[in-house]
């Protein structure tokens, strides 16, 4: 649910650095660890993009994988379970990478 | 890129017309380029949000002021709990409450009752608490220097693990009325958070809840995660959750005294 305030923003943070620059295509890096659900940001995004420059643009999202380093033998691994477990048996994992959700790159005319 | 001879010759005005010949006998063609050009931002979505948050944070530290938000499920008992603090803890410390809620101002009628300072917060539609809404809600509540600010976020494990609010901690509640496994079906929540407080203890034995099974799913997510066991109702564990707030509250003299 959150994904509608998360589309406006990627609208909002967009027209603050290109003005009124005819958007054509959108790149999201999203984390899978991030919390976001990428087919409902593109619902919400053809919404907000209504009557904005970024209007009809494409959105690309780029999946990015969680990583984590355990806290007992610092092997890093990638994690897609909550609930996952070192090779060395491990269950403290800190995660270390895919909580991003970052506008990589836009396409404008 | 011209469809008929592949040529990437954009040097050309941005919508202009390029002319030129394909062979020994062709005639020149005209059409015209829609030529695009990409610009990286590699921005984050929320850096505005992680601005403004930053800058609610050395607001408060000017003034020697701690926030904590708040976050849970709706009806985990983040208002009971509040009401009791602010009764039991009043006295010794000046505490204000930012309630955030999408309707009404109930809860912050409650916390009046309970002798808080209160700003409400109404979101409409919106899911969550943001740094702007904080920050205008700080100036509005004026929190006096050396005080506690606690932070109601609306009812929402979801959400609300995203908008940082400038606070010098996350503290996710959940009751043991809802089901051992939330933290493995809230995952960013627990993983976000700093402190967890375990509410409506004094329920535990009419329910099925393996609370060991609870608190190891959330030490699974989170191995940082500090938990706090309580019932409001009680009184059970609320002198480990005063003393955590006293911590919250020196940190921020500490911040006052580092500037």
């Amino acid at each position: 649910m959150h994904e509608l305030a998360i589309s406006e923003r990627i609208v909002a943070a967009i027209t603050d650095r290109l003005g009124d620059a005819r958007v054509t295509r959108v790149v999201l890096e999203v984390g899978s660890l991030s919390g976001v659900v990428p087919d409902a940001v593109r619902f919400c995004f053809d919404v907000c993009v209504q009557g904005t420059s970024l209007d009809g643009a494409a959105l690309d999202i780029v999946t990015l994988p969680g990583r984590a380093r355990c806290s007992s033998c610092a092997a890093e691994s990638e994690i897609v379970d909550p609930l996952a477990v070192c090779p060395c048996g491990s269950v403290t994992l800190e995660v270390m990478s895919g909580q991003e959700l970052r506008i990589k790159e836009v396409e404008v005319r | 890129m011209c469809a008929t001879c592949g040529c990437s010759d954009h040097h050309l005005e941005h919508d202009s017309h390029h002319r030129h010949p394909h062979g020994p006998d062709d005639v020149p063609h005209v059409h015209p380029h829609k030529t695009t050009r990409t610009v990286r931002l590699e921005q984050d979505v929320l850096a505005k949000n992680d601005r403004l948050a930053e800058r609610n944070r050395a607001w408060l530290d000017e003034r020697g002021v701690v926030a904590l938000n708040l976050m849970s499920s709706p009806g985990a008992g983040k208002t009971t709990l509040l009401e009791r603090t602010l009764r039991e803890l009043g006295r010794e410390m000046a505490i204000g409450v930012i309630e955030g809620d999408q309707a009404t101002v109930r809860d912050a009628e409650r916390i009046r009752a309970a002798g808080g300072r209160v700003v409400q917060i109404n979101t409409g539609s919106g899911c969550h608490l943001d740094a702007d809404m904080i920050a205008a809600a700080l100036r509005e509540l004026d929190p006096p220097a050396r005080s506690l600010v606690l932070i109601e976020n609306v009812g929402n494990l979801v959400c609300p693990a995203l908008f940082g609010l400038g606070e010098r901690a996350k503290v996710v509640m959940m009751s043991v009325t809802e089901g051992e496994d939330k933290p493995l079906k809230y995952p960013h929540m627990f993983r976000a958070s700093d402190v967890m407080v375990l509410t409506k203890l004094d329920l535990l034995p009419h329910l099925d809840f393996d609370k060991a099974r609870c608190l190891e799913f959330a030490r699974r997510i989170n191995p940082r995660l500090e938990i706090l066991e309580t019932s409001a109702v009680q009184g059970r564990g609320l002198a480990a959750w005063y003393a955590r707030l006293r911590t919250a509250v020196s940190e921020g003299l500490r911040a006052l005294g580092a500037r």
